[in-house]
């Protein structure tokens, strides 16, 4: 392997990766946060205004870092992938351009408002900037996953004469079928990630003895939120997705089953590792014919498997693709599973008391993470060895010119930059949630000396 | 329909410039005008609410540009690949020093994160105008349509260059300056008192130093690529831009001595989009020249397809009239001298 081409993709997964960890909760929480605030409006319950408070100084450290992390990403399409740009930019230009345009003013807009306005609007107006929030970080997804899905299933581009592609219809760039369940899944997966931290710091106030009103609404709202999610994860957005992949990349759903002959019935892996120079699994715990039945709806329907085509067209990291599926539907499936207990004893009004519940809702909120990130490895990895799914190679992508090691300069630098990053967002999360909600005023304030002065006199 | 996506792009470039063109003055001026901590938060405060919808502009003109000149977004981010992996950090940086300063009242944490907004905003500056002189200058494209460019050789110009020769050292510091005094003028407008004083002053300050290079740059720009007058001498409408570089120059001196603080910043925007559009101005039809000539990158041989252009067209004016409604209401909720009190920084 040319080893520029290495370093280009290792800098862009590494950036895309790490990015991605902050929007998801972002994106999971602004829906929460608009739910919360909504219920403060009907409720006229002062409580949920507090804790939309201060889930929104979670969210507004997130934003931050998802911006300053975000913007690499647009600037490495031409600076470490631009013949890859050259050759797409006439069609993909259009969503990539409705990101910025359409949902980041807006996004940044409404947020400025939202986290600095709440004493200059009605109540009603805040409301409405943090559901303005929601539409803008929502309609960004849209975007992004739209300029993805293209490159999974190209539509709506023709070919012109020095060979690069072009728009062709706009409404079958926006409206591609695969961007639909896939910003489906992306989505609810999001939501499983904002779901599960809310409930992880309700758990652990309560598990802490502080903070019990604020701990017990997070654990209520995550619980309820993320029970619906991971449900929708698996059907109908995760179904209609593997059929997707199936119907159209057959050779990416082999690989990600390790699936090396064509065979009616075909079974469905659970664990084993997969060996690929000896095409075998080892240690194999499978479910016969399942994998027919999940893709054709039949159990002895006919799966193509990877010696079907050429090895050049093999996906060119099998086993890690392979996992990355294999750890995603896993831990959908354990979500699932915690998300229907925790609701079951909050329905019997147990959960805030099951310690053990509470301690298992805690230790749970990295694996939204990671199944989110081996989600879109899945995706990624899967659509490999090709850039443009059929048309154009992951080789003939990158930047010519932009040697090994000059990318090895940049991939060093956000290294370096990104772990800096990652501590100081580790200690500002850390100081907010062991700082916590603002505490209830209580019935009455009566301490109008210091209300009159107010906070008008810090210096 | 090139012609029109070209000064799209460049209407869009001038925003981010104007706008977050202030942020970065403020952050360039921030050590030096605010003395204690109370004045720190003053500045930020100034630019809180809005430095990042400002820094909107950069990727939406960057899309937008992705979208109308792909092959020019594809060549120029690849051959500026080392400034440009800079200035990706720098804005990381700048963002961090900005929001993460008052989560902790201490004086050595807010200390690092003014230190850091600043010296990350200076050196902001330095390479956008670093990069405008790149792409005045010409640069090494060859028959594929691709060049690349380190970071510098031995700053001089000639066949060799880097990023940086002293042309673009040049162009950087007309930049510096410029986007100080831009700076200054808008913690003028926003602040009163000792701090406001202080920015007036330091604006002031900057006046001559910017008026001298300006003079400089301009002729030095004329001396290293002669063409640029053509466009002038076709279109008559082009004298338009020195007199408003020159009128905006002169208001400035006298606007701000006076305290007419809103007029001094608004001449200082102006003085910005007239220089950002002269350069456009002569350039065009080229967006990016080439030593060679004849792989001059323009906007016709870089265009997307005609019907992606036009779809876009549609698109563009509708998200356009929404951005500007967005600006517009932001500016007004947030608008007057800024107080201490209210809210983060």
């Amino acid at each position: 392997m040319d080893s520029a081409l290495l370093i280009h993709r290792l800098h862009f997964a590494f950036t895309v990766t790490y990015h991605y960890l902050f929007p998801q909760l972002t994106m999971g929480l602004a829906p929460l946060i608009v739910i919360l605030k909504t219920l403060a409006l009907k409720t006229k319950d002062e409580r949920y205004d507090r804790a939309a408070r201060f889930w929104a100084k979670i969210f507004g450290i997130n934003f931050i870092i998802g911006v300053v992390t975000g913007i690499p990403m647009e600037f490495q399409f031409g600076t470490n992938w631009s013949q890859f740009s050259r050759y797409a930019g006439g069609v993909i230009g259009q969503t990539l351009a409705m990101e910025g345009l359409f949902a980041f003013f807006l996004e940044s807009t409404f947020l400025g408002l939202f986290l600095y306005g709440e004493k200059r609007l009605t109540k009603t107006q805040h409301w409405f900037t943090a559901l303005m929030v929601f539409v803008g970080s929502w309609l960004s997804g849209y975007f992004i996953v739209a300029t993805d899905a293209w490159m999974q299933h190209p539509v709506g581009y023709q070919r012109v004469a020095d060979g690069s592609l072009q728009l062709s219809s706009f409404w079958q760039l926006v409206l591609n079928p695969w961007a639909f369940w896939q910003y489906a899944h992306n989505m609810v997966g999001a939501v499983i990630t904002g779901a599960f931290a809310m409930s992880a710091v309700g758990a652990f106030y309560l598990l802490s003895g502080k903070h019990l009103e604020q701990g017990r609404i997070f654990v209520r709202a995550g619980v309820i939120a993320a029970l619906i999610a991971s449900v929708l994860q698996l059907f109908p957005t995760g179904d209609a997705q593997g059929r997707l992949v199936a119907f159209n990349q057959p050779v990416t759903l082999a690989a990600m089953e390790a699936l090396w002959e064509t065979q009616p019935g075909a079974p469905l892996v659970i664990l084993g590792q997969p060996d690929v120079p000896a095409q075998k699994i080892d240690n194999p715990i499978i479910i016969p014919k399942a994998l027919s039945f999940l893709t054709w709806r039949r159990w002895n329907a006919e799966v193509k498997g990877l010696n079907e085509v050429p090895k050049q067209d093999w996906p060119d990291s099998i086993p890690l693709l392979y996992y990355s599926y294999h750890v995603m539907v896993g831990l959908g499936t354990i979500f699932i599973a915690v998300a229907a207990i925790a609701a079951i004893l909050l329905w019997r009004n147990q959960l805030y008391s099951a310690r053990w519940m509470l301690w298992v809702l805690l230790l749970l909120f990295p694996l939204p993470y990671i199944a989110n990130t081996a989600g879109w490895m899945t995706a990624e990895l899967g659509r490999q060895p090709w850039l443009v799914y059929g048309l154009l190679r992951t080789v003939d992508g990158y930047s010519k010119l932009v040697s090994a090691g000059n990318a090895w300069f940049s991939f060093l630098g956000f290294l370096g930059m990104y772990t800096v990053l990652s501590i100081l967002f580790l200690f500002l999360v850390r100081r907010e949630i062991e700082h916590g909600p603002d505490p209830d005023p209580g019935p009455s304030v009566q301490k109008p000396s210091v209300v009159a002065v107010g906070p008008m006199e810090v210096r | 329909m090139p012609t029109l996506w070209f000064m799209i792009v460049a209407v869009m470039v001038a925003a981010y410039v104007l706008l977050d063109g202030f942020d970065i003055g403020v952050g360039a001026v921030h050590l030096f005008i605010a003395k204690n901590d109370a004045e720190r938060r003053m500045v930020l405060r100034a630019i809180g609410p809005v430095w990042d919808g400002n820094e909107v502009w950069l990727l939406a003109a960057g899309g937008t540009l992705y979208f109308a000149f792909p092959k020019l977004y594809a060549s120029s981010f690849s051959g500026f690949y080392l400034p440009l992996t800079i200035v990706l950090w720098l804005l990381i940086l700048r963002g961090v020093g900005i929001e993460f300063r008052a989560h902790v009242e201490n004086r050595v944490w807010q200390d690092f994160f003014d230190v850091i907004f600043s010296i990350s905003s200076i050196l902001l500056a330095v390479f956008f105008g670093a990069a405008l002189g790149n792409v005045v200058r010409g640069v090494p494209l060859d028959a594929t349509g691709y060049f690349f460019e380190p970071l510098w050789t031995n700053f001089k110009l000639g066949s060799k260059t880097g990023i940086l020769d002293w042309y673009t050292v040049l162009t950087g510091v007309v930049a510096l300056v410029t986007l100080t005094a831009h700076g200054s003028y808008y913690v003028a407008l926003k602040t009163d008192e000792d701090l406001g004083r202080r920015a007036r002053g330091f604006a002031l300050l900057c006046w001559p130093v910017q008026f001298f290079l300006t003079c400089s740059s301009l002729v030095a720009t004329y001396f290293i690529r002669p063409e640029i007058m053509t466009n002038y001498g076709r279109h008559k409408v082009g004298i338009l831009v020195p007199v408003v570089v020159a009128a905006s120059l002169a208001v400035m001196l006298w606007a701000n001595p006076k305290g007419k603080e809103k007029l001094a910043f608004v001449a200082s925007s102006l003085y910005i989009a007239a220089m950002l559009v002269g350069a456009a101005f002569a350039l065009y039809p080229v967006v990016l020249p080439a030593r060679n000539h004849q792989y001059d990158l323009t906007i016709y041989n870089t265009a997307a397809g005609s019907h992606g252009l036009s779809v876009g067209l549609v698109w563009w004016t509708f998200s356009a009239v929404l951005v500007v409604a967005y600006f517009v209401f932001v500016y007004r909720m947030f608008r007057g001298k800024v107080q201490l009190g209210e809210g983060h920084y």
